[in-house]
């Protein structure tokens, strides 16, 4: 995978005493969404954390564009281009949506105000609630806003942790439209349990499992194979 | 049923209730000695505001205990105090603009020097205890020794007597009732600081960056904000409202002494626990509370003015245990 944007060598990441990570790779093409996916627990949301920094690695390489990163502060990460949508959204529920959205953009000039037209075009939700209090607003549009917030700036890659968790098959739709807009511009790596998500938007995936690559390959392989997904997703085939 | 409702209004209805018990000492006292002593409660509520405030905003992002608040405050009052030395002809003056400009002086100087000390403080020591909420009681309680101590090297171990700008010594009379010309401006000092810092952080895009960082630390920082930068800048903030605390408060008191920072500390704590750690205008509406009841109370029943606002803290704990404003309000 030379034309990798994102690549991870063997990282290992405590949190407090415990050896979350324990040697993960993977590498995310510039032209493709990668899914990470697994069991919960299994280390996806920690191998994220990590990349952005919010968790130092303890051991192992993390390379962005070519150039390491796992020792760099997490607002260096994002200000190179890094957009993070944790799984908790972090939505800021104090603040307005429009407070929430400046929060995020580093720089505001003409082409951050486009950006930002385009965004709420995508996602017009939150023109209605452009003034109303973030905390307020339903499980769904709190995911457009976290998205939203995470793309606002030039962002080159985005690392979407779980979006599909909580919200009705109706909204995850919506959300999935937004992520197949969105890779037109940036690349995606997306943690996810959900496999009906994780098969709309992805390319390859990496399965992880007790903090470890096991598996990798092309979505359409994982697709079909049903043993795969039986033994580390908990998808059983229903008989007819 | 009533449980949801108090829980739902529990805000409301101790705000209410503070408000009803504000007026209740009109049974027992002549109105124009209440309206003397609201006054002096909300001078004295005012310049608590000045000192919590700083406690409670360092707290709502850095979640620091920053129990070196009361030397800084101190240390505030001092370089007040010693601005009014060097500019006594403008002090002495009976002239309301040169004393006005040598109080403005004098606070201007107390925050640069204290700001600038609160930034070697958090850079050299708070730094290092992020997270940790008993070494952060610890070492800044060491910090404190040491600044206190450095006071009296400086300027001596002895208390001394504040210099009071000439014309601020003066009173009002309106038809029986004393009004001291300082605590109005105390009251206005007050109602001026607690505006600018609304008006920044409701306005300004730094503002909103502090307060989407009191309620997540991490996102603020997955956004590209260098937190640490604004921890500083928080904690310079923090230390320059405690310097300016110190000054209107010794003049306020007419006295220095190097442990003064202990005394208004303590009532520092008790404002924002009353008011909710993190919350600014809390911090106001605490402050106000014990000022004004402190002062009620020492008219009234005299021994029991210390212990009053620990029973509202302790009432408030008991209703409300975040205090009655949430953190980032």
């Amino acid at each position: 995978m030379n034309n990798s944007i994102l690549k991870a060598e063997g990282v290992h990441t405590f949190i407090e005493q415990h050896h979350i990570l324990q040697g993960v790779s993977f590498a995310a093409r510039a032209d493709a969404v990668t899914v990470l996916i697994g069991r919960n627990g299994a280390g996806k949301s920690t191998t994220l954390k990590t990349v952005m920094g919010l968790l130092p690695a303890a051991k192992g390489k993390i390379f962005y564009r070519g150039k390491e990163i796992q020792k760099n502060k997490p607002y260096e990460i994002a200000r190179m281009g890094i957009g993070f949508v944790p799984e908790h959204m972090g939505i800021f529920s104090e603040l307005t949506v429009e407070e929430n959205m400046r929060v995020a953009m580093l720089v505001e000039n003409d082409a951050s105000a486009r950006r930002l037209e385009r965004i709420l075009t995508m996602f017009s939700a939150l023109k209605k609630f452009w003034k109303s209090k973030a905390g307020n607003l339903s499980g769904g549009q709190k995911q457009m806003l976290a998205i939203a917030r995470a793309i606002v700036n030039d962002t080159s890659l985005l690392l979407i942790d779980e979006p599909s968790k909580g919200l009705a098959p109706i909204i995850v739709d919506v959300v999935i439209d937004s992520i197949n807009q969105i890779k037109e511009r940036s690349v995606v790596v997306l943690v996810e349990q959900n496999f009906y998500m994780a098969r709309s938007v992805g390319d390859d995936f990496f399965i992880l499992d007790d903090g470890m690559v096991v598996k990798s390959g092309g979505m359409e392989e994982l697709a079909q194979n049903e043993e795969l997904q039986s033994r580390y997703l908990g998808i059983s085939k229903i008989e007819d | 049923m009533a449980e949801t409702i108090f829980k739902r209004w529990s805000q409301e209805l101790t705000l209410a209730g503070a408000g009803i018990l504000f007026l209740l000492p009109l049974f027992e006292i002549q109105p124009k000695t209440y309206l003397t002593l609201t006054i002096a409660g909300l001078a004295m509520g005012m310049l608590l505001f000045l000192v919590a405030s700083g406690v409670s905003i360092i707290f709502g992002l850095m979640d620091v205990l920053n129990f070196a608040h009361g030397a800084l405050f101190a240390w505030g009052a001092y370089v007040g105090f010693s601005v009014f030395q060097l500019l006594m002809k403008w002090v002495e003056a009976d002239s309301v603009l040169k004393n006005f400009a040598v109080f403005l002086m004098a606070m201007a100087a107390a925050m640069i020097a204290v700001a600038v000390l609160g930034i070697i403080l958090e850079r050299v020591v708070v730094r290092r205890v992020y997270g940790n909420h008993l070494f952060q009681i610890l070492i800044t309680f060491g910090a404190t020794i040491v600044l206190v101590e450095l006071i009296r090297v400086f300027w001596g171990p002895n208390d001394e007597v504040m210099i009071v700008p000439h014309t601020f010594s003066r009173n009002w009379d309106i038809m029986d009732v004393v009004i001291s010309k300082y605590r109005i401006i105390c009251i206005f000092l007050g109602a001026i600081v607690y505006g600018v810092i609304q008006l920044i952080l409701k306005k300004t895009k730094l503002g909103t960056i502090v307060r989407a960082g009191v309620e997540d630390r991490d996102m603020v920082q997955a956004m590209g904000h260098n937190i640490y930068l604004l921890f500083t800048g928080v904690f310079a903030a923090g230390a320059g409202l405690a310097a300016l605390g110190g000054v209107a408060m010794s003049i306020f008191s007419l006295q220095v002494y190097p442990d003064m920072g202990g005394t208004y500390l303590l009532f520092a704590f008790i404002v924002v626990i009353i008011g909710g750690l993190g919350s600014v205008t809390g911090s106001l509406v605490g402050a106000l509370i014990v000022g004004l009841s402190y002062n009620y109370v020492a008219y009234l029943v005299p021994w029991a003015a210390a212990g009053v606002n620990v029973l509202i803290m302790i009432i408030i704990l008991l209703i409300r245990p975040t205090g009655l404003f949430q953190a980032g309000k």
